[in-house]
């Protein structure tokens, strides 16, 4: 098997991914690092992000707005010790990326411009146009080749993490194109490998974010924190749940039912007037807008489309000359997407599945529990999301807890001692063996029957809102779809070359596990918090028992075990969770 | 219910380890109006055909994976619609002038490659650091290049470039708009280095001003505006190494 001795494995090429890499490669620049993605970096999902990236900019604001923003934001199950590192960091990111080319959008004056964003007190997000994610990435993307300590290895699959002895020390990828193994060797591993939205049908993520990283490490012993809290973005377009950024609604754009009637003031986000205003109506966090859109969906006051119900989104107020200046892409993708023209009509949307808060635990610097282990990005749990993540920190995050993470892994990779070559012989090789049986398979059923009924499963059961019958019936379905897994999927590509089908039956494989993970934690869970909404007898925030992080550690076969570990709390004591006119007074 | 409309794709098949050439392959799958030619793709994987190989990933026209030839034209699969080929066949090929690795997914590691030659970074006028904050461009400022930054990295545009399909050297549309990108900002003090490549014979100078590439581009760069902007200087620095004496083209350029 061909090797590749490197000192850090980057896996992932992702904005979180590229950050890392950079950050590796400034602080020592003799360090080999291997960028290992499935995709080449400027295609990961990091470039579809659209709305903004915090940091606090005005005068106006402070890193104390920021920090209690985004604990309310997360109901207080957010790591407040990282929460405070990490809005100390955001603006110093936003500014790098900006030296380094990115074109945020501008004041007449030159100075950057920032726009509000759901559940954040002032104008906060940096963006450039509605393009946020597209911008940074790129910007991410070629500012890395200037770097020639960092070695891509584009469109190789990360297969396993080999760990030896409690260490991580490298891992096993296939060449895409050729579907050779290939053994990385380092004593450092970074996963950047984004969330695992493709869990559920319908959702805002591209195909790849498929959940491996998450599986990669649970599969090798590491609890998953966190993995009830799933995000449903409130905007998205009925059926292909292609994102209508928040962004929108940042710039004035109201959620309308299908009486014309903007229904979140009947949900203690009101009052409507005076509008734009923070923290209010269609400025609420992410969570009560899906939530809400739920409760109106039921009473039938939705409208019905070809896709499914949906509400309106109306921008045609503020006027052609700002929608496109502000909000371009949008702009196009309502009009080629949806068929509509945002100018002079309003745009149907629904909630879809649009981030995963949980993931790899880590601490601030992005070490995972696992010696030589680190994370970074979406499939990292640090603890600055908590029950909701706010629109526009998950792009923050990236960029701080990347260089983070990317620091820490070269200061672990220069330390570390490696493993001999007989090792990682061995393991490389037993990591091979399952895959390659994949291949061989004479038997088993279609694999887009089965992610059909993972799908089913997930939408059913760990929906935005949860019960407990239902979510015992997805944990046992979610096993036995695990059975059927085990009986094998039938491909109908059995050869090596850039075999696609074969990829996706291991991202499948990844995808179930996770599914698993988030459907135990959510039934653990008897308690409503954040994005994790139960009607049934759990229908209130319980702080006297689960003001705690989930962990669901890998089980023996029968599914995750889940442990309940408590939450860091310096400063903000957990209070009510109040938006719009209510909120005003408790800030 | 009465029967969905139906669509036959003539896909482009090509396995380097089984096929002498590409040759084309029939499916006829259901159609409904929302649904893009990526979409057919996609069913004819999940349900009728699993080794049929195509890139993909956002399906919504920002991540550029999924560009390919549509009834002859590149385009991003993702970005046009089954309805407006119907009654069909609509015939779908892996994109022109770069080698194919398996059916529709091409090689672009000389694109990449590309990238790099041409500096598509910024190169700082000034050294900075976080502390400095940021530069200030106004919005004027930031009009000049702005329009070039949206550049996907799709390839269409080099799938439509008949000289890139003749001479593969040229640095081509995409990555000829990302340098003048760079060029254009007033943040940016690295143009002196990318002159070399705009001087060079696989430069400025291979293009031959179709323009098709601007015509394919889903995101409204105009690439051939961008190599246009960059004769006149590179012309002038060319007869200025012939008239000033003792001097030839490159030697001051470091």
């Amino acid at each position: 098997m061909e090797q590749v001795d490197c000192d850090l494995v980057v896996v992932g090429g992702g904005g979180a991914g590229l950050r890392a890499a950079i950050a590796a490669a400034e602080q020592d620049p003799g360090l080999r690092v291997a960028l290992v993605s499935k995709v080449v970096p400027m295609r990961s999902h990091t470039v579809a992000a659209e709305g903004g990236a915090a940091g606090v900019a005005r005068e106006d604001d402070s890193l104390d707005g920021h920090f209690n923003d985004t604990v309310t934001g997360g109901d207080w199950l957010c790591d407040q010790d990282v929460v405070e590192r990490f809005v100390a960091e955001c603006t110093a990111e936003m500014v790098q990326l900006e030296q380094w080319g990115c074109p945020w959008s501008r004041q007449e004056d030159g100075r950057i411009h920032v726009r509000f964003f759901g559940g954040m007190t002032t104008q906060r997000s940096w963006y450039a146009a509605d393009k946020t994610g597209f911008h940074m990435l790129h910007t991410l993307f070629q500012t890395s080749l200037r770097y020639p300590g960092i070695q891509r290895y584009d469109e190789y699959f990360c297969a396993d993490l080999l760990v030896d002895d409690g260490a991580v020390c490298g891992v096993l990828a296939l060449e895409i194109a050729s579907g050779e193994p290939v053994c990385f060797t380092a004593p450092a591993v970074v996963l950047a490998t984004g969330g695992a939205g493709r869990v559920y049908g319908q959702n805002t993520n591209a195909g790849i974010v498929t959940g491996e990283g998450m599986a990669m490490a649970h599969a090798h012993g590491v609890a998953l924190r966190d993995m009830e809290f799933v995000q449903w973005h409130p905007t998205t377009l009925p059926g292909s749940g292609i994102l209508i950024t928040e962004g929108c609604r940042g710039e004035g754009g109201v959620l309308t039912n299908r009486d014309g009637r903007r229904y979140l003031q009947d949900y203690g986000l009101g009052p409507t007037e005076p509008w734009p205003r923070p923290k209010a109506m269609e400025l609420g966090p992410r969570d009560r807008l899906s939530q809400a859109f739920w409760y109106e969906d039921q009473a039938g006051r939705t409208i019905a489309t070809a896709q499914g119900s949906a509400v309106q989104l109306d921008l045609r107020h503020l006027g052609e000359a700002r929608i496109l200046e502000r909000l371009p892409m949008i702009t196009e993708v309502a009009r080629r997407y949806a068929g509509v023209d945002p100018v002079c009509t309003p745009i149907p949307v629904r909630p879809a599945v649009h981030y995963t808060m949980g993931g790899i635990p880590t601490d601030a610097r992005g070490a995972a529990p696992l010696d030589g282990l680190f994370a970074a990005g979406e499939c990292a749990s640090t603890g600055i999301h908590g029950a909701n993540r706010l629109g526009s920190n998950s792009l923050a995050e990236l960029l701080v807890f990347g260089r983070a993470a990317g620091q820490a892994a070269a200061e672990h990779a220069r330390s570390a001692k490696r493993r001999r070559q007989g090792v990682l012989e061995r393991l490389a090789g037993e990591a091979l063996a399952p895959r390659l049986e994949l291949l061989r398979n004479e038997r088993g059923e279609r694999l887009a029957v089965l992610r059909g009924e993972l799908h089913r499963i997930m939408e059913q059961g760990v929906g935005i809102f949860r019960n407990e019958q239902g979510l015992d019936e997805a944990c046992r379905a979610l096993a036995a779809l695990r059975e059927r897994l085990a009986g094998g999927i039938r491909l109908d590509d059995r050869s090596r070359t850039y075999n696609t089908e074969w990829l996706t039956a291991m991202e499948f494989q990844a995808s179930l596990q996770v599914a698993e993970t988030m459907a135990w934690s959510a039934r653990a869970r008897r308690e409503s918090r954040g994005a994790h909404v139960r009607n049934d007898a759990y229908d209130q925030r319980d702080d006297e028992r689960f003001l705690v992080h989930t962990l669901a550690h890998p089980g023996d076969g029968s599914g995750p075990v889940i442990e309940h570990v408590p939450v860091t709390i310096t400063r903000s004591t957990p209070r009510r969770r109040a938006y719009g006119a209510e909120g005003e007074g408790s800030a | 219910m009465s029967e969905p409309a139906k669509i036959t794709l003539e896909v482009q098949r090509y396995h380097p380890e089984q096929d002498s050439g590409p040759r084309w392959q029939r499916y006829t799958v259901p159609y409904t109006a929302e649904m893009s030619v990526l979409e057919g793709l996609q069913y004819i994987k999940d349900h009728l055909d699993g080794s049929l190989t195509f890139r993909w990933s956002c399906r919504m026209a920002i991540c550029g994976s999924c560009g390919c030839m549509i009834d002859g034209e590149p385009e991003l699969a993702c970005h046009v619609f089954l309805r407006d080929y119907a009654p069909g066949p609509v015939r779908v090929a892996a994109l022109d002038h770069f080698p194919i690795q398996r059916d529709l997914v091409i090689d672009h590691s000389d694109f990449l490659e590309k990238l790099e030659t041409v500096h598509s970074y910024l190169i700082p006028a000034e050294e900075r650091t976080p502390a400095d904050g940021t530069h200030r461009q106004t919005p004027q400022a930031m009009a000049d290049y702005y329009d070039y930054a949206q550049c996907i990295n799709c390839l269409l545009c080099y799938a439509a470039c008949p000289q890139y399909g003749w001479h593969p050297d040229f640095a081509g549309p995409a990555a000829l708009a990302l340098l003048q990108r760079y060029n254009l900002d007033d943040r940016d003090g690295g143009h002196r280095l990318r002159e070399r490549v705009i001087d060079a014979e696989q430069g400025v100078w291979g293009c031959t001003l179709v323009g098709y590439c601007s015509e394919v581009c889903p995101k409204g760069v105009d690439p051939a505006r961008a190599i246009n902007q960059n004769k006149a200087g590179s012309a002038a620095r060319y007869l200025l190494g012939w008239w000033r004496p003792g001097r030839r083209r490159g030697e001051d350029r470091e």
